[in-house]
C-alpha cells in the first residue's frame, strides 16, 4: 500500500534515522536466526529424538486448539458484535486478559482451576476420572485459553462491518436465523475468519509460558516444539537455533497470507 | 381474501396507529413526510418489527396479533420485499440472489436456478446471471431485486421507494416495467412512494401517513382532487387551505378572506388552490379587491416557469412565468399582493362523509398523546 505524500506532511526531525533503527531492531533477529542455523547439518539434526515429537505434538495441538477457538470465540464475538448482551465491555475487558497476562500467570491461573486440586480439576476428576494437567488435552485448553482472544477480537470486528440488513432481506426470503448464519453472515465475515484463523494459529504454535506451567514438558506428550526449544538451548545452542527456524516457518506463512489483512484489524 | 392491517407499534419517539387494507390484485401507495411511519409499516408487514397491539392478516392466515400471541416470523410468510437499498448479497452471483428465496423455502438446488433463470429472463437480466452485485448498474440491480423478490412466489409485495436510486431515463423505463409486473401480479402489492408519479402510475389506492396516523385513503384521482394533508397536496402539486365558509365568503387564517366560487353550507370547509389559480403581483402596485399582502419565501425552477412560495398566515404556491417572473422584481422576504382566482378552486365541506367511499374506516390517535416525529 503506497499513498503519495500530500502536501505539508514532512517528516518531523530525526524520525526516518529512528525509524530505520527500529525496523533493523526489529529484522535483525530474524536475519540472525536464518544465518546462525547450522544448515550443513540440518538434516541429521532434524532426525534426532524428540524432533519428531515434538512438532508432532506443535501441529496437533495447535491446530487442536485453533478449532476449540473458533468454535468458542465466534458466536462470543457475533454476541458482543450484536450489542444488546447485558456487561458488554466487561465481557470485551475478559476477552483481552489473555492478551494481556504473561503466559506463566494464565499456566498457573489454569492450574489453580483445572488442577487435580483445583475448583473444577477436582470435579472433573472425581466425577469422570479426567485429568487434564500434564496431558495433551492439557496442552490444548492451555493453548486455547491464550489463542482465543485473537478469534474473538478479529471476528467481532468482522460481524461489526457486516450490514444487518442483509439478515433482514434473508429472513423475508425464508431464512431462518441458523440460515442466515450460515448463507450470509459466515461467508461475509470469510476474510476475517481466515484472519482469526491464521492468528489463532500462529500464536498457538508459539504458546510456552502457559503449556509448560499447565501441563509440563513431557516428551511425546506435552513437549510442544517451543519447550523443546527451550530445552535444546541448554545443551546445544545449533539445535535450538534450527528448532526455532521450524517455528520461524509457520509465522512467516501466516504473515504472506494476511498481509493485505492487518489493515482491517482493530 | 384481503389483507389487513390494524395495528400499533411504540417505538422510543414514534408511534405508528394504521388500519388499511388491500385487495388481491391491488397495489397501494403508503404516502407521507419522512418519519410519518411508512418504512415501518412495510416492515411490520415484513415481520422484521412486531406490532405492538392489533392485528395483521392475510387471506385470512394471522401473521401478527400480540392479543393472541400469534407472530409468524418473516422466514415463514409469503412475502417478498424490494428494499430501498436493494441489499442484494454481495457475495453471491445475481443467479444465485434470485435463487437464494426458492431454496430456502424448500426447493432443490437444481430446482431453484431454474426459478431464478426464468425471472432473471423476465425482467430482461438473464445476461447477467454469473455476474456480481457490484458491478450491476443502478437499473440492472433494481430489476434484479424485484427478480428475488418474486421468485419466492409471494402473497404480499413489499416495495420500499423501489425507483428512488434511479437517474430520471432509468426511472422511466424500470417505473413502465414495474407496472407491468405489478398487473401480471395476483397477490398484494404495497409500495412506500415519495415521488407523485410512481403514486399515479402504479398504485391503485393511496393511503396518507401522518405522524404515524392515517391521515387520507383515496384513490390516486381523488387523491389530486382533494388532498387532506398538506403533505399529500405537495405531493400532487397543489395548495391546501383549511378555513371557514360564511356564505358567498371564506375566511382563512390571520383573517384573509376569499370569494367562495358557488353555493354550499357555512362552516368548516378545505380549499384546494392549484398553483395556477394564485396571482402574484408586485407590491408597488395599488391592490386589488380580494389581495392580501404577503411575504415572498422562496422560488425554483420548474421547467419554463418558476414555483413561487408565499408565506404568511396563508401559505401558497404559485406557477409563475419566466418573463412574469422578470417584471415583478422579486426578492426573499420582500411583500407581495396575493390573490386566489375563485373560479378555479375547489371547496370540500367538511365534515366529509367518510373520507373515501373505498376505504376502511380511519381512525386518528388520541390527540394527547405525546412524542411523534
Amino acid at each position: 500500500m503506497t499513498r503519495a505524500a500530500s502536501p505539508g506532511t514532512r517528516a518531523p526531525r530525526g524520525f526516518v534515522a529512528v525509524g530505520v533503527l527500529a525496523a533493523a531492531f526489529l529484522a535483525l533477529p530474524v536475519l540472525g536466526l536464518i544465518l546462525r542455523a547450522p544448515w550443513g547439518d540440518a538434516f541429521e539434526r532434524l532426525g534426532r529424538d524428540g524432533v519428531a515429537d515434538a512438532v508432532r505434538t506443535s501441529a496437533v495441538c495447535a491446530t487442536a486448539s485453533t478449532f476449540v477457538a473458533l468454535v468458542l470465540g465466534v458466536p462470543l464475538a457475533w454476541l458482543l458484535a450484536q450489542g444488546r448482551i447485558p456487561g458488554r465491555s466487561l465481557i470485551r475487558a475478559i476477552v483481552l486478559v489473555p492478551l494481556l497476562l504473561p503466559p506463566l500467570v494464565s499456566g498457573i491461573g489454569l492450574l489453580s482451576v483445572l488442577g487435580r486440586r483445583g475448583m473444577v480439576g477436582r470435579l472433573l476428576d472425581r466425577w469422570f476420572g479426567v485429568t487434564l494437567p500434564f496431558t495433551t488435552a492439557g496442552v490444548v485448553v492451555a493453548v486455547s485459553f491464550v489463542a482465543l482472544p485473537f478469534v474473538v477480537i478479529t471476528m467481532e470486528s468482522g460481524f461489526r462491518s457486516l450490514d444487518r440488513r442483509l439478515g433482514a432481506a434473508a429472513a423475508t426470503l425464508g431464512a431462518d436465523p441458523g440460515s442466515v448464519v450460515r448463507t450470509v453472515t459466515l461467508p461475509l465475515v470469510a476474510p476475517s475468519l481466515a484472519a482469526g484463523t491464521a492468528l489463532a494459529w500462529a500464536r498457538s504454535l508459539g504458546e510456552f509460558g502457559a503449556t509448560i506451567t499447565f501441563a509440563g514438558n513431557l516428551p511425546g506428550r506435552t513437549q510442544t516444539l517451543p519447550l523443546a526449544t527451550f530445552l535444546a538451548l541448554e545443551t546445544d545452542l545449533d539445535q535450538a537455533v534450527l528448532l526455532s527456524m521450524l517455528l520461524l516457518i509457520p509465522t512467516i506463512v501466516v504473515l504472506v497470507l494476511l498481509r493485505d489483512r492487518w489493515q482491517g484489524l482493530s | 381474501m384481503t389483507l389487513h392491517f390494524d395495528g400499533t407499534i411504540d417505538r422510543r419517539r414514534f408511534t405508528l396507529e394504521a388500519c388499511f387494507t388491500c385487495e388481491p390484485g391491488e397495489t397501494i401507495a403508503l404516502v407521507g413526510p419522512n418519519g410519518s411511519g411508512k418504512t415501518t409499516a412495510l416492515q411490520l408487514m415484513a415481520g422484521l418489527l412486531r406490532m405492538t397491539a392489533g392485528r395483521l392478516s392475510i387471506d385470512g392466515e394471522e401473521l401478527d396479533a400480540p392479543d393472541r400471541g400469534t407472530w409468524v416470523p418473516p422466514e415463514r410468510r409469503k412475502v417478498g420485499v424490494v428494499f430501498q437499498d436493494l441489499l442484494l448479497f454481495p457475495h453471491l452471483s445475481i443467479r444465485d440472489n434470485v435463487a437464494y428465496g426458492p431454496r430456502r423455502r424448500g426447493s432443490s438446488a437444481a430446482g431453484a436456478g431454474a426459478v431464478a433463470d426464468t425471472w432473471l429472463e423476465r425482467l430482461g437480466v438473464a445476461a447477467l446471471a454469473r455476474e456480481k452485485p457490484r458491478s450491476l448498474s443502478g437499473g440492472q440491480a433494481q430489476r434484479v431485486a424485484l427478480a428475488r423478490a418474486l421468485a419466492t412466489d409471494p402473497r404480499l409485495l413489499l416495495l420500499d421507494e423501489p425507483l428512488s436510486a434511479l437517474d430520471a431515463a432509468t426511472r422511466l423505463e424500470i417505473r413502465c416495467e414495474l407496472h407491468r409486473h405489478l398487473l401480471d401480479f395476483d397477490g398484494y402489492a404495497v409500495l412506500v412512494a415519495h415521488d407523485v408519479v410512481d403514486v399515479l402510475v402504479l398504485a391503485d389506492r393511496v393511503v396518507v401517513l401522518d405522524d404515524g396516523c392515517v391521515a387520507q385513503i383515496a384513490s390516486p384521482d381523488e387523491l389530486e382532487r382533494h388532498p387532506r394533508t398538506r403533505y399529500a397536496a405537495a405531493l400532487v402539486g397543489t395548495n391546501l387551505l383549511q378555513g371557514r365558509r360564511h356564505g358567498t365568503r371564506i375566511e382563512l387564517a390571520g383573517g384573509v378572506e376569499i370569494a367562495a366560487p358557488g353555493p354550499g353550507a357555512d362552516g368548516p370547509v378545505d380549499v384546494v388552490v392549484p398553483p395556477r389559480a394564485v396571482t402574484i403581483m408586485a407590491a408597488e402596485l395599488p391592490p386589488e379587491p380580494g389581495s392580501w399582502q404577503a411575504p415572498l419565501a422562496g422560488m425554483e425552477a420548474a421547467g419554463d416557469e418558476v414555483r413561487v412560495r408565499v408565506g404568511g398566515p396563508v401559505p401558497l404556491v404559485a406557477r409563475v412565468t419566466l418573463d412574469g417572473l422578470h417584471e415583478l422584481h422579486l426578492s426573499p422576504g420582500a411583500p407581495v399582493h396575493v390573490r386566489v382566482d375563485p373560479a378555479t378552486i375547489t371547496v370540500f365541506g367538511e365534515p366529509t362523509q367518510p373520507v373515501d367511499a373505498l376505504s376502511a374506516p380511519v381512525r386518528r390517535r388520541v390527540p394527547a398523546s405525546p412524542g411523534g416525529t
